[in-house]
C-alpha cells in the first residue's frame, strides 16, 4: 500500500516538475550551475573509483583465466566488456546515488524545513520545477560524460595493473581491448547512465521536497533517498539489460 | 482587503482552526495574536494558500482566492509578499540575488531596471554594502530586512508577516515593526502580521484578532486591547510587562491610549 502511495506522490511531483517553467533563460542558467555543482564536482571521485575498479577487474580476470586453453587477450576483452557494460554505468551510478542523491535530498529538505520552498511558492514560483528540473536535466546530460570518463579510466587502470604486476603480457591486454568492440554496448551503457541519472535526481528531489519536521527528518530523508535510488538503479538495470541486450 | 469566512482546518483529525472569520483592511497593519500553538501560523498560511483549508473561503478583495485554479492563484501570488519567521532567504543566493529573483522570473525589465529596483528596495530597508553577502553571513535583523526588501520588490498589494520579530532584540524589533508599518502606509498594502510580541501589538496593532485554541476569541484595536473584559485575552496580554506598564500609565493619568 505504501509503495502505491509513494509511486502516486512521486508521479504527481514529476508532473509538477515538468510543467512549463516560468522563464527558460533563468532555468538555463540554473542548469549550467547544477552541471558544475552535481556533475563537474563528481569527476574526481568517478575517476578514482574507476581506476581501482579497472585494476581489480583485470586482476580478477587474470587469476580466473589461468588456463592454457584460454587465450590471454581475453583478459583484456573481458575487462573492457565488464567495465563498459556494467561498472561504468551501474557501479558509478550507485556511487553517485550516494554522493549526489544525499546532497540533493538534504539541500531540498533543508529548504523545506526552513520555509524557503514556501517562500518560493508565495512568490508564485513553481518550486518543484524551479528546484528539481535543473538538477534532473543537468544530470541526465552530464552523467553520460562521467560514464565515458569511467570507461576510459577503468581500462587505463587495468593497463596500469598489467604493466605494474606483469601478470600477463601487456600486448595481450591491448589486443583484448581492441577485440570485437561493439559501439552499441557503449550506447547501451550511456542510455543506462542517463536513466539512472534521472532516477537518482528525481527520487532524491522527491524525498527532499516532502521532508517534514526538523534536521533529523532531513537526515532520514537523505538516507531514504539513497536507499530508494540504489534499489531503483538495480531494478532498472535489470529491465534495461533485458530490453536492450537480451 | 482580505476577508476570511468560516475557515476550518484540521491536521490528522485534530482541529486547528475552528470557524474563523475576519476582515483585514487595506493600508492597515492587521495583527493576529495568540499563544504559541493557538493556530496563528496555520491561519496565516491558510490565508496565503500554503495550507489548503478544509472548508471556508479566503477573499483577496472580491476574488475567492482558495477556490481559484492553480494558474490564476499563481498570478495573484505575484502581488503577494511574505516575510517568514526565519527570513527564508535562499541559502545559495546572495542578498542581491534573493531580492532580484521575483523580478527575474516575472518581469520583462532590463537588467539595469532590475538592478535599480533591487537597490531601491535594499536602500528602503537600510541594507547598504551587503549585496554580495550570503544569508549565512547576515545578522538576524539584516535577514529580516532583506526578507522585507524581497517581499516588496514586486510592489505587492498584500503583505504577510509570520512573527517578524522572533529572535530579535527589542531595539531591532521596533525597527522592523516601524518599517512594516511605514511600508504598509506608503504603498497602501493590506498587511497581516502574526505575532505574540506585545510591543508590536501596542506599537502597530491597528486591527487585532486574538486566536485562542483555534477560535477567534476577540477582535479590536490596540486602543481597546487593554480595556477588554475577555479573560483569555487579558491572561495573554497582561503576561507581558509592556501591557502592564501601559495599563498602569493609563490608570494613573486617567488617559486613554488614543
Amino acid at each position: 500500500m505504501k509503495f502505491f502511495e509513494f509511486s502516486g506522490n512521486y508521479l504527481l511531483l514529476l508532473r509538477k516538475v515538468f510543467s512549463r517553467p516560468e522563464k527558460f533563460r533563468i532555468y538555463r542558467k540554473r542548469i549550467m550551475a547544477e552541471m558544475d555543482h552535481l556533475g563537474y564536482t563528481s569527476v574526481g571521485i568517478v575517476a578514482l573509483i574507476s581506476i581501482f575498479m579497472g585494476a581489480v577487474v583485470t586482476l580478477q580476470m587474470a587469476l580466473n583465466f589461468e588456463s592454457p586453453f584460454i587465450p590471454k587477450y581475453l583478459i583484456g576483452y573481458a575487462t573492457r566488456e565488464t567495465v563498459f557494460l556494467e561498472f561504468s554505468s551501474t557501479v558509478v551510478a550507485l556511487i553517485l546515488a550516494g554522493k549526489v542523491g544525499s546532497n540533493i535530498a538534504s539541500e531540498i529538505g533543508t529548504m523545506r524545513i526552513t520555509d524557503q520552498i514556501d517562500a518560493l511558492e508565495v512568490m508564485g514560483i513553481n518550486s518543484a520545477s524551479y528546484l528539481i528540473l535543473p538538477k534532473i536535466v543537468s544530470s541526465v546530460v552530464f552523467f553520460p560524460f562521467l560514464a565515458i570518463l569511467s570507461m576510459f579510466v577503468g581500462v587505463l587502470g587495468g593497463y596500469a595493473m598489467t604493466w605494474l604486476t606483469e601478470i600477463f603480457p601487456l600486448e595481450d591486454y591491448v589486443t583484448g581491448l581492441r577485440t570485437e568492440l561493439k559501439l552499441f554496448n557503449i550506447a547501451y551503457a550511456l542510455i543506462k547512465t542517463s536513466v539512472f541519472a534521472f532516477l537518482i535526481t528525481s527520487i532524491a528531489g522527491f524525498y527532499g521536497y516532502y521532508a517534514k519536521g526538523n534536521s533529523l527528518e532531513v537526515g532520514k530523508a537523505s538516507t531514504n533517498a539513497v536507499v530508494a535510488s540504489c534499489v531503483a538503479i538495480l531494478v532498472f538495470d535489470l529491465i534495461l539489460t533485458k530490453l536492450m541486450l537480451v | 482587503m482580505i476577508r476570511a469566512e468560516h475557515i476550518f482546518k484540521s491536521f490528522e483529525g485534530r482541529m486547528i482552526l475552528d470557524d474563523i472569520s475576519s476582515t483585514f483592511d487595506t493600508g492597515k497593519t492587521n495583527l493576529i495574536i495568540g499563544q504559541s500553538g493557538s493556530g496563528k501560523t496555520v491561519l496565516l498560511k491558510s490565508l496565503v494558500g500554503l495550507h489548503e483549508v478544509d472548508s471556508g473561503e479566503v477573499f483577496f478583495d472580491d476574488v475567492c482566492f482558495n477556490r481559484l485554479p492553480f494558474m490564476e492563484k499563481k498570478a495573484i501570488r505575484q502581488h503577494v509578499g511574505m516575510i517568514f519567521q526565519g527570513g527564508a532567504l535562499l541559502d545559495s543566493s546572495t542578498v542581491f540575488q534573493n531580492v532580484r529573483l521575483p523580478l527575474d522570473l516575472f518581469t520583462r525589465m532590463s537588467k539595469a531596471e532590475k538592478n535599480k529596483r533591487v537597490a531601491f528596495c535594499l536602500d528602503r530597508v537600510n541594507i547598504v554594502g551587503s549585496n554580495d553577502l550570503f544569508p549565512s553571513e547576515l545578522s538576524g535583523g539584516m535577514i529580516k530586512r532583506v526578507a522585507i526588501a524581497r517581499a516588496i520588490v514586486m510592489n505587492p498589494e498584500y503583505l504577510f508577516c509570520d512573527e517578524p520579530n522572533s529572535g530579535l532584540d527589542p531595539k531591532t524589533s521596533v525597527v522592523i515593526d516601524n518599517l512594516i508599518r511605514e511600508i504598509t502606509e506608503e504603498y497602501n498594502i493590506t498587511t497581516v502580521i502574526n505575532t505574540h510580541d506585545m510591543n508590536s501589538v501596542m506599537e502597530i496593532g491597528e486591527k487585532i484578532v486574538f486566536i485562542h485554541q483555534g477560535k477567534k476569541w476577540w477582535e479590536g484595536t490596540r486602543y481597546n486591547v487593554l480595556d477588554s473584559n475577555n479573560k483569555e485575552l487579558n491572561d495573554f496580554v497582561f503576561a507581558s510587562s509592556t501591557a502592564k506598564q501601559a495599563k498602569a500609565r493609563i490608570t494613573e493619568q486617567g488617559q486613554s491610549l488614543r
